[in-house]
């Protein structure tokens, strides 16, 4: 007994193989979660997005205006979707996050590029997120100083010498100072919750099963929307305290500004926590025992994280990637709550988000509710 | 434990489980197979046959756990397809396996199950069971820490406390000493005896001498019932009684008696030998050689419950296994 016996560790390593067997969940997840991580990080996520969508607020018309826009389309940055008539448009815009951009170019631009004043063109950026922005701005000035050179001719074509003939002013709008950590850490929120809620769901369920307890609920007069909020409740409580744990560190330590209101971020919370759970007591009813539910919540958890713009900017994904991530709460959650707290958002900004999380929760709590056997069948 | 029981229900009492064709498939395979049962108020019905046979399945099927694919019946006067609602508030069902909060305490457990039937006053009523079932001064202490015993005495307060009619028992005493066990079949025929009817399913042959009436499940099909005398008299089963002077010379003979022609059954039991067989005369010729033998004493007698269970059981896997 007292020798290492190959023998002995030939039959622990083949009991190991068969359990291994048995447990096709498992196996599956071993095969599927290199799989799902190589798709992921090697054809959806993209550190340096492109064709990002600028607006257009152009209060001057010229044959400057045309090459300017003529020439950001041509970049691959940029993509102009829309139009701003008015500076409270613009604003809206950039706002509610339909657009990344909005180049501004001022009245009497190519008059005053004429005269060789060096006009200022404009760029509003959101920068809560400095990943996404970074590049782009750095192309739009390099763009500013050549787009312009097949314009100039004649004696205009004497001011090419010059360095610049406009001067690119950036507005780095939500996060002045491209701090990553404003986008980081109110993101965190969503991630941890998403995290957390899950697991805590699918193992407070499955964990029923597993003990046997399930059978003794099953045969008292419970209905199974009672259970079903009876497990999910509690926990909503529980990411409440840690939101106000991260919200609190987010604040004082990383001094993330809180603009918008914190009773709307609270609103949307409980949606939000509330369609984790869903998908947690799904996944418990889809679990034959605890392990499998963990590696389900790590299945869903992946491409939350990856696909929602978390870690990667979320236009820099390419289309298919950005559906998938559409449909996950998360994504919407952290539209939201950086909406709220970097950019001030209200209800009327968020309406869309919110209508997504909405269908996300309802959806997943009608499967949750018929895969929830009310007997043992 | 041949003991009588103080109050048999009346032949006429209204029937409490009364079910017809019950059929259950899983997997291709039928647990449970076109099975009758008729349990009348008062009774304490025993519930017997072999692991696998259906027992739990049957008891399922009965309190609306799971649905049957063919059959019919009432429990407690309510449809078994279409009202297994009602009929979960009236039963109490005690799980196979101890299926309370382990990490809950006694008390915290009860005051569960008792807001969940809705009662009232449920700290009251927990109470009151804990003082019944002598569990008070052990009412804060966690489920999972209970010996085995005290887990079942739990379980059975959990499934009593709401008042049911009717008392659904899943194999109750596995695992738990001869003491404990006796005191839980006290408590069960106290609960009969206050009209409560009782279905309790076991392996112990001297569990089911204390039930009013027995039936015998094999392979998802009922063999026998009545009470433990029609069992033993309706299985024909004739048995020898051998003792002998000395193990080796038991040991020799129930080597030769095993396989022969009219014997069914060889069973040692330490110097004793049970020998049974289905057909009494052709039992006697087949044991006639040995008869005469020295030191050995050999007595007819009537067959254990044991005896005709393992052969109802053999003649079963003859036909269905």
């Amino acid at each position: 007994m007292r020798r290492f016996s190959l023998f002995r560790l030939g039959a622990l390593i083949r009991k190991e193989f068969i359990q291994m067997r048995r447990d096709r969940l498992t196996f599956a997840m071993m095969l599927g979660v290199p799989v799902m991580q190589l798709v992921l990080f090697g054809y959806a996520i993209n550190s340096d997005p492109k064709h990002l969508p600028t607006a257009l607020f152009s209060q001057d018309h010229s044959v400057f205006t045309r090459t300017l826009v003529k020439g950001l389309e041509n970049s691959d940055y940029f993509d102009i979707v829309g139009e701003a008539r008015t500076a409270a448009e613009a604003e809206d815009m950039i706002r509610t996050g339909k657009v990344q951009f909005v180049v501004q170019i001022p009245p009497g631009f190519s008059r005053d590029m004429q005269r060789g004043q060096r006009p200022q063109l404009l760029l509003d950026a959101d920068a809560t997120d400095p990943a996404a922005t970074g590049n782009a701005v750095a192309g739009l000035q390099l763009l500013a100083t050549t787009v312009f050179n097949r314009d100039l001719q004649g004696s205009l074509a004497a001011q090419r010498a010059g360095t610049s003939l406009v001067d690119v002013v950036i507005h780095r709008r939500y996060n002045a100072e491209g701090r990553t950590e404003l986008n980081i850490v109110p993101g965190l929120i969503g991630v941890i919750l998403t995290m957390t809620m899950i697991i805590f769901t699918a193992l407070a369920m499955t964990r029923e099963i597993e003990r046997g307890t399930m059978e003794n609920l099953l045969t008292m007069p419970v209905r199974p929307l009672e259970v079903m909020m009876g497990k999910i409740l509690p926990y909503i409580m529980i990411g409440y305290i840690q939101t106000a744990v991260v919200l609190a560190a987010a604040y004082w330590l990383f001094e993330v500004p809180i603009v918008g209101s914190l009773w709307l971020l609270s609103f949307v919370l409980f949606f939000f926590v509330a369609a984790n759970l869903a998908v947690g007591f799904t996944f418990s009813t889809l679990a034959r025992n605890q392990l499998q539910a963990i590696q389900m919540t790590i299945f869903f958890f992946l491409p939350s994280i990856l696909l929602s713009g978390f870690m990667f900017p979320f236009r820099g994904m390419p289309v298919w990637a950005q559906w998938l991530g559409e449909v996950l709460p998360l994504t919407h959650f952290l539209r939201m709550v950086r909406g709220i707290l970097l950019k001030g958002n209200g209800f009327a900004e968020i309406v869309p988000d919110m209508a997504a999380l909405l269908a996300f929760l309802v959806g997943v709590s009608i499967v949750a509710l018929n895969r929830y056997r009310q007997t043992l069948d | 434990m041949n003991q009588p029981h103080a109050s048999e229900p009346a032949d006429d009492a209204p029937l409490v489980i009364d079910v017809r064709g019950l059929t259950k498939s899983f997997g291709g395979t039928k647990v449970v197979d076109d099975v009758d049962m008729q349990v009348a108020e008062g009774e304490i019905y025993g519930f017997l046959g072999p692991n696998g046979s259906g027992k739990t399945t049957t008891i399922r099927l009965l309190c609306g756990l799971l649905t049957p694919d063919a059959g019919t019946g009432t429990c407690l006067g309510h449809d078994i397809l279409t009202e297994s609602a009602r009929i979960k508030r009236e039963v109490g069902y005690m799980t196979q396996r101890f299926s309370l909060y382990e990490d809950l305490s006694i008390r915290e457990n009860l005051h569960f199950v008792a807001s969940i039937y809705g009662l009232k006053r449920p700290r009251k009523i927990v109470q009151e069971t804990l003082e019944k079932l002598n569990l008070e001064n052990r009412a804060h202490q966690l489920a999972g820490t209970l010996s085995g015993g005290w887990k079942q005495r739990l379980a059975l307060a959990a499934a009593i406390m709401h008042g049911p009619k009717l008392l659904l028992l899943d194999e109750p005493t596995a695992g738990v000493d001869p003491k404990a066990r006796r005191e839980f079949w006290d408590e069960i025929h106290r609960l009969a005896d206050s009209g409560l009817t009782v279905l309790v399913s076991t392996h112990y042959m001297d569990e089911a001498e204390r039930c009013h009436k027995i039936c015998y499940l094999a392979y998802g099909k009922l063999l026998a019932r009545g009470t433990v005398h029609d069992v033993i008299a309706q299985s024909g089963l004739a048995t020898w009684h051998v003792s002998g002077t000395s193990q080796r010379r038991i040991n020799r003979l129930a080597h030769d008696l095993a396989g022969r022609g009219g014997v069914d059954m060889v069973a040692p039991f330490g110097t004793t030998l049970h020998v049974s067989g289905a057909n009494d005369n052709a039992l006697d010729a087949a044991v006639a050689p040995w008869r005469g033998e020295d030191g050995l004493n050999w007595r007819k007698v009537e067959p254990t419950l044991e005896d005709v269970f393992i052969h109802m059981m053999q003649g079963a896997s003859d036909n269905f296994g």
